[in-house]
């Protein structure tokens, strides 16, 4: 390839792989007026053709981290000690000009969402030319580079798709764009802040073998920020864990994996679901009248149509997975069994009777027997209102009013496994993981039969994520059927006896979990499975993830 | 999306966190809205004191019209020789109370169109809407003056002509807050479990708009405060022998330069009264941005 | 787009024949009827109703509504009552000294309050942003009037005497002073504000900090990537503080006694002249919803996502 051939040319034999392009020592970056240290004595090194992987939850400081490998602070922070070195240079010793001058040729950065931080006002062309910013280049030079990198990311290179604007590309072609225009400058370092965010599993997959290939050809050195270990895993060459504004852990990818030293590490490992299990108390195909009855679907918006004829049940005290990617048109589904969409025809049957279209045309009793968790609790929860009133708003509308409302309260947060303090608390004084527990609080204070779950564990964190599924386990296990909507198809073996999978309306696969997981018939599924990375664990006491007792742990997938 | 909520610069929360400070507390928080309150304070305490001390009645003739240096009177005639200062003190409170009702039922009824037409989306909200377009199409001045010009100044059509003007504007606003509030889940979950729309509106949606709906009461005032002097100025507001800040500004102007205190004190008090105003719903408006984004500023 | 503005434009339509039917069912409110407000009262019923039968006053409401309209279609906006002309022969004088007023107040505010409001974004929080943004805050809290007030007071004949507070026929162009700089004063504020909120949202936004972390200098960062994204706002405000200015000349113009559209209005109402009425609040009401419709398109046109529709 002529690629190789230039960057050679231009190189001057720098770029041998192996050595430390990128040293952080000690930095240490704190927030104004608070003097709140945001990073604190952060050291880490990569080498040319390597990437780093910097792992934490949110609010963990990875994000302030990797702006600094730019010199770049958020307004209100400032770097206070520590030193930041890229190719030779001390960024903190340079000039604001000297600093622009290194950005996008020594170091780059690839942001967490380019549908933002691509300019909706500037063509394509535009963006990609000034990220070259070397004025010792022709305008046919440039021009020629824009199109080779292009090529390299594998969109197309014409002038057509030059001239457009960032909405009118995909989500992954914008993340391919914003690639393009952090490789155009041929950096030394590149910083990608969890660019696969928001991508379903298959564009990630390519996103990811994309930034995998090009590092390597580049000789550039990568540092990928993200909250997914199991991206991580799979991607990088050495692991850094961060915690609190601290690395707590650093080294090889499978010696961290293997042999993981800080507790914190491993209890962010146990807490990544596992890929293939048999699933929940794996039994056999349940029999019986159903207690979810939903029969030939279909529904839409106005004339767009999302869904065609479904088929799925839901038993008594069973868990029934409805996995899909964004747009499958899953939460319509869910939606349309709680009475939330009403453009459907087909047949929801609830314990033997149908159930109307829209929540409002059900009978009180049968609203109180389904109930919904929403995905995002940081909008679910009415933030004027109390906690009780909140568990208690809907009781009093589907049960009566309470002889003791005190203990209905009491009761309903226990078996979220919160204290009956939360009772007093407003919303915005819960954690993300709290806010998530008052509204399945919410849900079984009526005592449901059945309980649709959408994405909820999607807007949490992952130590949180494995707390709330043991949570629902243990209301499975009260006798609690569950409708677990979910995209992570890592999470589906971990709760669900049963999973249906649906792809663009069409549910194309469905069955019990083990054997969907291990020998999925259809191709989406397999498809699916191969592009959604995995590990292995190995160190003591890996199995106890998820709540799952140590003898339930299967040997399928180890 | 699967990114966690609050990925960012920020540290970990300690949890559990206190409930943050209401709207007026973070409100008064700065500086401005203290100022504000001490010269709204001020102006009303003249408004409704005044009447009480003033020296002599508002209609009595003390000096000759536009006479300053008067024995016994602090600011000289007006234009007919009444005691400036007396029919200063005697001239707020009209225009306080026309301002603050049609502030008030304008607000509320916008309140209203705009909770109904942003929950209840479809045709009604369409129509609401165009006839608020249709409304919005005239200033709101000349709305007032072409209904003055037609039927004559009445008190009552003062502040009926007003609170109108004002409803599509604040309709506007609180539907713009109520969809971003029908959009959120809580609402949604009320739906699925059936309670009554109008519940939905009084419980859910409407403690939820509370603080752009401060903010448009505030707004709302300061622009009443104008159009009910502007009418009285053009005198088409509040008629003569009355004595109302706006009517004196517009009988006194002959003589501003010979007697400029029957114009420069109702004016000054106009100014003083629609900055403390606005000064109270900036500060408001700036404690609703940091309350309804979740941060510090 | 095109499509987006066509609607647009249907709609200001609509708008505006929606208005005319208000206009024309308020005077229907008028106590008496027309015939017996031009003759007065100690008119004859004879000539009262010859007057009925000429301005065809007997007809149904809807036919009378249906000619008035159809005159304005025309460009005939009827007689004035009171000084028995054409009304368009009254208006086109003042329409045009209100429109230079106006033009004039535009020219002066726009370029320094854009100015002002970049500085403020640019030096936020600085002593500059905190002295500006008070200082809108205050302007723009008091009624247009006051503020003309103020400036007499302070530089009329009273004050400074630096220039003359009212209008006359023989007066120089130094009695233009107060009046535009008072609407300036009163179109301003919004314009900074809006300039300042918008400039720091933009520079504030990631693909401005995208920009900055390519390595892109600072005065690109700010006329390539801010400048456009901020146009679209900052010209919607500047058109919807225009189109306040139909309706804000009436009072100034009252005050500094300015031969305009809002003195007439003013002179109109004081003698029932309602022709002329229905004519000056259907023309502010036209130039209001045109010029909102002009930021309409401003805006639309400012966004490539309606202008470069998908692909």
């Amino acid at each position: 390839m002529t690629r190789d051939a230039g960057r050679e040319a231009d190189s001057g034999g720098g770029r041998d792989t192996g050595a430390a392009v990128l040293s952080v020592e000690g930095l240490t970056v704190i927030g104004r007026p608070s003097d709140v240290e945001i990073i604190s004595g952060v050291s880490i090194t990569v080498a040319r053709g390597t990437i780093l992987g910097l792992v934490g939850e949110s609010g963990s400081g990875k994000t302030t981290l990797g702006l600094s490998l730019l010199a770049h602070c958020k307004r209100a922070t400032e770097i206070s000690a520590g030193r930041v070195e890229v190719a030779g240079k001390d960024l903190a010793s340079l000039s604001e000009r000297g600093v622009r001058e290194l950005r996008g040729r020594a170091v780059a950065y690839i942001p967490q969402s380019p549908a933002s931080a691509l300019n909706p006002a500037l063509r394509l062309r535009t963006q990609l030319r000034e990220a070259l910013h070397d004025a010792s280049l022709s305008a046919a030079d440039a021009q020629a580079r824009v199109r080779e990198v292009l090529g390299e990311v594998a969109l197309p290179d014409d002038d057509g798709f030059l001239a457009r604007y960032p909405h009118q590309l995909s989500g992954g072609q914008q993340q391919r764009v914003a690639i393009a225009m952090a490789f155009v400058g041929r950096p030394d370092v590149i910083v990608l802040d969890e660019p696969t965010t928001g991508l379903d599993v298959t564009t990630q997959a390519h996103v990811l073998e994309t930034i995998r290939r090009m590092t390597r050809d580049y000789g550039t050195a990568g540092v990928y920020i993200s909250h997914d270990m199991a991206v991580v895993a799979d991607l990088a060459d050495e692991i850094a864990v961060m915690y609190r504004g601290e690395v707590v852990e650093r080294g090889r990818t499978d010696r961290v994996l293997a042999d993981p030293r800080h507790s914190y590490t491993r209890r962010l490992l146990t807490a990544v679901p596992l890929l293939r299990t048999t699933g929940h108390e794996e039994g056999g195909e349940p029999e019986g009248e159903p207690l979810l009855r939903v029969a030939g679907l279909d529904a839409g918006y106005g004339r767009t149509r999302v869904l065609d004829g479904i088929d799925v049940s839901v038993h008594r005290g069973e868990c029934v997975a409805l996995l899909g990617e964004s747009g499958s048109g899953k939460t319509t589904l869910s939606r349309s069994v709680a009475g939330l969409h009403r453009q459907y025809t087909g047949e929801v049957v609830f314990d033997g009777s149908p159930l109307a279209a829209g929540s409002y045309r059900r009978t009180a009793e049968q609203r109180r027997r389904v109930q919904y968790v929403f995905q995002n609790p940081y909008e679910a929860l009415n933030p004027r209102r109390r906690v009780r009133d909140q568990i208690l708003g809907p009781y009093r509308h589907l049960v009566g009013r309470p002889r003791d409302p005190g203990a209905v309260v009491a009761e309903a947060l226990e078996r979220a496994a919160l204290s009956a303090s939360y009772a007093d608390r407003y919303p915005e004084q819960l954690s993300g993981g709290e806010r998530q527990r008052v509204c399945i609080a919410r849900a079984v204070a009526t005592r449901p039969d059945l309980l649709i779950c959408d994405e909820i564990t999607s807007a949490l964190d992952v130590s949180v994520q494995a707390e709330i599924v043991k949570l629902l386990r243990g209301l499975q296990d009260e006798g609690m059927a569950l409708l677990f909507v979910t995209h992570n198809i890592a999470l589906v073996s971990n709760i669900a006896q049963r999973v249906a999978v649906l792809h663009r309306g069409v549910i194309v696969e469905q069955g019990p979990v083990g054997r969907v997981m291990s020998a999925p018939e259809h191709e989406y599924t397999r498809a699916l499975i191969a592009d959604t990375p995995d590990f292995e664990l190995s160190f003591a006491g890996a199995p106890e993830r998820l709540g799952m007792a140590a003898q339930d742990r299967p040997v399928t997938g180890a | 999306m699967s990114a966690p909520v609050n990925a960012g610069v920020e540290p970990v929360t300690v949890v559990p966190r206190g409930r943050g400070a209401g709207l007026f507390r973070t409100a008064w928080g700065f500086g401005r809205t203290k100022v504000g309150a001490a010269l709204t304070g001020l102006i009303v305490l003249i408004a409704v004191v005044g009447p009480f001390v003033a020296p002599y009645t508002p209609t009595e003739f003390v000096a000759r019209p536009f006479e300053t240096g008067v024995d016994g009177t602090l600011f000289g005639g007006d234009n007919r020789g009444r005691d400036v200062l007396t029919r200063f003190l005697w001239g707020g409170w009209t225009l306080l109370l026309l301002a603050g009702a049609s502030a008030a039922i304008g607000v509320a009824a916008g309140t209203v169109v705009g909770v109904v037409a942003g929950y209840r989306r479809g045709w009604l909200d369409d129509v609401l809407m165009r006839v608020g377009d249709v409304l919005l199409a005239f200033p709101q001045l000349i709305a007032a003056l072409l209904v003055m010009s037609i039927v004559g100044p009445k008190v009552w059509l003062i502040v009926a002509v007003i609170a109108v003007s004002h409803m599509p504007r604040v309709a506007r606003v609180i539907r713009e807050a109520t969809r971003k509030v029908v959009e959120q889940d809580y609402v949604k979950a009320a739906e699925a479990v059936g309670l009554p729309r109008w519940r939905i509106m009084a419980v859910e949606i409407l403690p939820n708009v509370t603080s752009p709906l401060l903010v448009e009461l505030g707004l709302r005032l300061t622009y009443s405060i104008g159009v009910v002097a502007v009418l009285g100025f053009l005198g088409m507001g509040l008629q003569p022998p009355t004595a109302d800040w706006g009517l004196m500004i517009n009988e006194n102007r002959q003589g501003m330069a010979v007697q400029p205190w029957a114009v420069a004190l109702p004016v000054a008090a106009i100014a003083v009264l629609t900055i403390g105003a606005n000064l109270i719903t900036d500060g408001l408006s700036r404690a609703a941005i940091g309350i309804d984004r979740g941060v510090e500023k | 787009m095109t499509r987006l503005i066509v609607v647009r434009l249907l709609f200001g339509a609509l708008t505006l024949w929606a208005v005319s039917l208000v206009v024309f069912a308020a005077t229907q409110a008028l106590p008496g009827d027309a015939a017996q407000m031009i003759l007065g009262r100690d008119a004859t019923p004879e000539r009262v109703e010859a007057l009925r039968d000429q301005l065809d006053l007997h007809e149904p409401v809807a036919v009378q509504y249906l000619n008035w309209l159809q005159g304005i279609v025309q460009g005939d906006l009827g007689t004035s009552y009171s000084n028995r002309t054409e009304v368009t022969e009254v208006l086109s004088g003042p329409v045009l000294s209100s429109l230079t007023l106006m033009g004039l107040a535009a020219l002066a505010a726009t370029p320094v309050a854009l100015l002002v409001g970049a500085v403020s974004a640019l030096r936020r929080d600085r002593a500059f942003d905190h002295a500006s943004s008070m200082g809108t805050l205050v302007v723009a809290s008091i009624p247009e009037f006051v503020v003309g007030i103020l400036l007499i007071l302070l530089l009329g004949p009273g004050g400074l005497g630096w220039f003359p507070s009212v209008y006359s026929r023989e007066g120089g162009p130094d009695q233009w002073v107060l009046p535009v700089l008072t609407l300036a004063f009163a179109v301003a504020p919004p314009i900074v504000r809006m300039m300042r909120a918008t400039m720091i949202e933009v520079l504030e936004s990631e693909y401005v900090q995208q920009a900055r972390l390519k390595g892109v200098d600072e005065r690109a960062v700010l006329w390539r990537h801010a400048a456009p994204n901020a146009i679209g706002p900052v010209a919607q405000v500047v058109a919807l503080q225009l189109a306040w200015l139909a309706g804000g000349v009436v009072a100034v113009e009252f005050l500094f006694n300015f031969p305009g559209v809002g003195k007439i209005l003013m002179d109109a109402i004081e003698n029932r002249d309602v022709p002329l009425v229905q004519a000056v609040v259907l023309l502010i009401a036209g130039i209001y919803i045109l010029v909102n419709l002009i930021a309409d398109v401003i805006g639309l046109a400012a966004n490539p996502k309606v202008r470069v529709a998908n692909r």
